[in-house]
């Protein structure tokens, strides 16, 4: 059945032994047991124990971005000494794609929750159809819409309507984020938002078209700019949150509404804020360092994908979260 | 890069910083055993309590903490980790592969688990215990009455899916880009092809649970509502993002058993696997329809009428799938020249205890009968004759199948033979009458019954004392093997086994295929 290949092989290339993936642990589980503890510290109360917990959360966080720093320096040396088979960079592609794929399994969770509650949930708590039945038991007089502004807590009036599920302060729909409920349509920071990404997205496509060109000045140039504008974009999500929070009453504790808004925006940020960072560090390699060819440069496209990813998922927000 | 061909570091650090699929694959394997052995402990605890009417042993709270652990324990830490144990050793020598794609990440997958597992039994000894809403952690029990260990398991949870992440890219990647030349996806070992589909299925659910423990840390810490009607979410939420993952979650874990009975049946046959392409194709049927069936677990919540009948038929279509396979697997034992050594009992334990579980399955799935099935013992029965009977049981195949190949010794076939009829007793011992009791109504995760499930309950559990004592003598064949079992050199270990693995020497050295066989 087998025998020697006779064809040239490219060695692949396998590590010896590395320290990498033991710190990388290290770092992780000091990181997890440090934030749960904050956040027991939080909610269970005990306030005393708050520093070390957040000095067990801090140093293993540090620990695990130095390996991470590590980890991608040791790669990229491989790399540029010429250690990589173009098999082994094959390997890297298909890391990437199947991880932005797992990425996108972790947000398809929240717009499901977010169907969920909007087609289904909110019917059924306002009495509607098969799973309205609850409605005159526990929720009598609550109306649905969406955006959700009386939690069903609230339209009852219990005694935990205070404590469980809007604090009362988000009161109205025009203080909402909806499209349909801005006063002007330049005042209506998403819109703004939605271009600034969507055009980095096409700068980021002309960085790439530039290196695919071996034109390091103008990939420096529109990576530089695919930078700032993500930068723009989460300082305008930050004045929203801050304008959410301090104007509106939308806070996370204003029911379902507030609870899918946050999380959808809040974790989109987030990626904005990892991309953002990766492609910083891709520019930095650049100007600084001086690396990718016209052929290689791996780390920049790997960066790009997860930019586009994250320009898709805002789509998907733009549409679902704020316009319908 | 230095010299390929010298054998393994010494001392501790070869398995702490190793980037060898062997190495990673055996720290796995072991890991998974211990993990079976704390989760069967617990399920010693429960068995005991549920041994008499009333309370002896422990507290209500505590037996809540013993099902919920037990649970976690072997669906996370035992079963999940010896399948991956598996994969590694055997993907790359079955597929002519030098190493995994990326075998620093490798190591990570695997050195994240020991710790997570450590942070989550720790919560037995916490303030107010440990988590004890159930393997499934319905929402609000595990949200608005659970206690601080809560939030250690969310993270231990969100540790576990980035090692299942991690892994399964490795192996995707490894299966679609390492083949030795002229591997082609139709000629791959079933077992690579199962746990092909199996890393598509865990990269694509994983993050599903990842997002609903988010859920749960930001409903327990931070105010939101998803799973509180009264802010306008749902408590039935959290089972539907649950069980998208979970229904998933099962296939997750029988696959690679299919894979493993694939390998073996065949081989102790002496004939080609029956049907490869149909089992192929199956495997892909199955993996697709596990998406769409997850509600199943659901029937009672209040779903309305269209959703039971969609969610009853859609999990119907999966044992048409699933019967190509045992037929498959049945047909390549016809007019086969057999013979019985240990693996090949445990395939056939395997193939007869499995077709219960799957009847059993089908009969769940039926909703107007589930209303009365639904959380009593019958589900209990029902998901041990899968996962014990399934999964555990072609584990040992496996284990008994390729550990000669791995150390070069052969294991004590009378040892393995009184293992498997052990087992197989004991397993019948304890979970047979559970179908019994379950249809007279007693409910699952109580410590206390009635007096008429009294018989069948002390049966029970006099059966899983036993087969918990069979996998001492399991765990003592392995060890005497690799200390002193009898040398074993022959290439093919067993004289049926066909596939890449068998061409290299025994015991397999430290690096195989450098460079690629070439297949024809």
């Amino acid at each position: 059945m087998t025998s020697q290949t006779t064809t040239a092989y490219e060695k692949y290339y396998v590590p010896e032994k590395s320290r990498l993936a033991i710190c990388a642990t290290i770092g992780l589980i000091l990181s997890i047991f440090g934030a749960a503890s904050i956040m027991n510290d939080m909610t269970f109360g005990d306030p005393a124990q708050e520093t070390s917990s957040w000095t067990i959360f801090t140093l293993g966080m540090l620990f695990f971005l130095a390996t991470l720093f590590s980890w991608f320096r040791t790669t990229i040396k491989e790399n540029i000494a010429g250690m990589n088979s173009a098999q082994l960079k094959k390997s890297y592609v298909l890391g990437m794609f199947w991880f932005i794929f797992s990425e996108v399994m972790f947000f398809f969770a929240f717009f499901g929750a977010l169907f969920y509650v909007r087609v289904l949930v909110g019917p059924w708590l306002a009495g509607e159809g098969e799973g309205g039945r609850m409605n005159g038991l526990l929720w009598e007089g609550f109306n649905f819409s969406w955006p959700l502004v009386e939690t069903p807590q609230e339209a009852v009036g219990g005694a935990g309507a205070q404590l469980i599920a809007n604090n009362g302060s988000f009161t109205g729909a025009e203080t909402s984020m909806s499209f349909a409920d801005a006063h002007a349509w330049y005042l209506w920071l998403p819109l703004w938002n939605t271009i600034i990404l969507l055009t980095s997205s096409f700068t980021c496509h002309l960085a790439h078209m530039g290196i695919l060109n071996g034109n390091r000045n103008k990939f420096n140039l529109w990576l530089g700019i695919t930078v700032l504008l993500g930068m723009t974009f989460l300082c305008v999500q930050f004045y929203e949150y801050y304008e959410a929070y301090e104007h509106f009453g939308l806070t996370l504790n204003a029911g379902i509404y507030g609870s899918t808004f946050f999380m959808l925006t809040g974790f989109h940020g987030f990626h904005v804020f990892m991309g953002m960072t990766m492609l910083l560090i891709q520019l930095l390699r650049s100007v600084v360092g001086g690396q990718f060819t016209a052929t290689d440069h791996f780390g920049f496209e790997a960066s790009s994908w997860y930019w586009h990813f994250v320009d898709v998922v805002w789509v998907f927000l733009f549409l679902f979260v704020y316009i319908l | 890069m230095g010299d390929h061909h010298h054998g393994p570091a010494k001392g501790l650090g070869r398995w702490l910083f190793t980037t060898n699929h062997k190495d990673i694959g055996t720290m796995y394997l072991w890991f998974s055993f211990s993990m079976f052995i704390l989760g069967g402990f617990f399920a010693m605890i429960i068995r005991a309590e549920l041994f008499q009417p009333g309370l002896q042993l422990v507290e209500p709270a505590f037996f809540n903490q013993m099902t919920t652990l037990h649970g976690l324990i072997m669906v996370f830490g035992a079963i999940m980790p010896s399948f991956v144990g598996l994969a590694n050793w055997l993907i790359p020598m079955m597929i002519g592969a030098p190493d995994m794609a990326l075998p620093r990440m490798n190591n990570w997958s695997f050195w994240i688990l020991p710790p997570t597992f450590l942070l989550l039994a720790s919560t037995l000894f916490m303030e107010g215990g440990a988590p004890a809403a159930g393997w499934t952690f319905y929402a609000p029990l595990s949200t608005t009455y659970a206690g601080p260990s809560v939030t250690f398991f969310i993270f231990s949870i969100h540790v576990l899916g980035l090692s299942s992440i991690m892994g399964s890219i490795n192996i995707i990647a490894t299966v679609m880009n390492m083949r030795a030349p002229g591997m082609t996806y139709m000629k791959m070992p079933l077992f690579v092809w199962t746990w092909l589909i199996t890393a598509f299925l865990l990269v694509a659910v994983m993050p599903v649970l990842a997002g609903a423990v988010t859920m749960m840390l930001m409903d327990v810490h931070f105010g939101t509502s998803f799973f509180s009607a009264a802010g306008g979410g749902d408590p039935v939420l959290f089972q539907h993002v649950f069980w998208f993952f979970g229904h998933p979650e099962v296939y997750i874990i029988i696959l690679p058993a299919f894979g493993v009975v694939s390998q073996i049946i065949p081989a102790f046959s002496r004939k080609q696997l029956f049907g490869y392409d149909s089992m192929v194709y199956a495997t892909a049927s199955i993996a697709f329809l596990s998406f769409i069936v997850w509600a199943h677990h659901m029937f009672t919540v209040g779903m309305p009428v269209a959703g039971e009948l969609f969610f009853m038929y859609a999990t119907m279509l999966i044992a048409v799938p699933t019967g190509v396979k045992v037929f498959n697997w049945v047909t390549t034992m016809w007019r086969g020249s057999l013979s019985f050594e240990t693996p090949m009992l445990f395939c056939i334990g395997f193939l007869i205890l499995f077709t219960i579980g799957g009847f059993t399955g089908l009969m769940l799935a039926i909703a107007p009968v589930d209303f009365q099935y639904h959380d009593t013992y019958f589900v209990v029965a029902h998901f041990h004759y899968v996962m014990v009977a399934g999964a555990v049981f072609s584990m040992s195949a496996a284990i008994y199948f390729w550990l000669p190949k791995w150390c070069g010794r052969m294991y004590n076939e009378t040892m393995g033979k009184t293992h498997f009829w052990i087992s197989f007793i004991g397993f019948n011992i304890a979970f047979f009458p559970q179908h019994f009791v379950g249809l007279a109504g007693m409910p699952r995760r109580i410590p206390d019954y009635a007096l008429q499930f009294a018989d069948f309950n002390m049966m029970s559990s006099i059966g899983a004392f036993i087969y918990g004592l069979s996998q001492i003598l399991f765990l003592y064949n392995v060890i005497a093997t690799i200390v002193a079992g009898k040398p074993v050199s022959d290439p093919k270990v067993w004289d049926g086994a066909e596939g890449l693995e068998w061409t290299i020497p025994t015991p397999a050295p430290y690096h195989t295929f450098e460079t690629p066989p070439a297949v024809k």
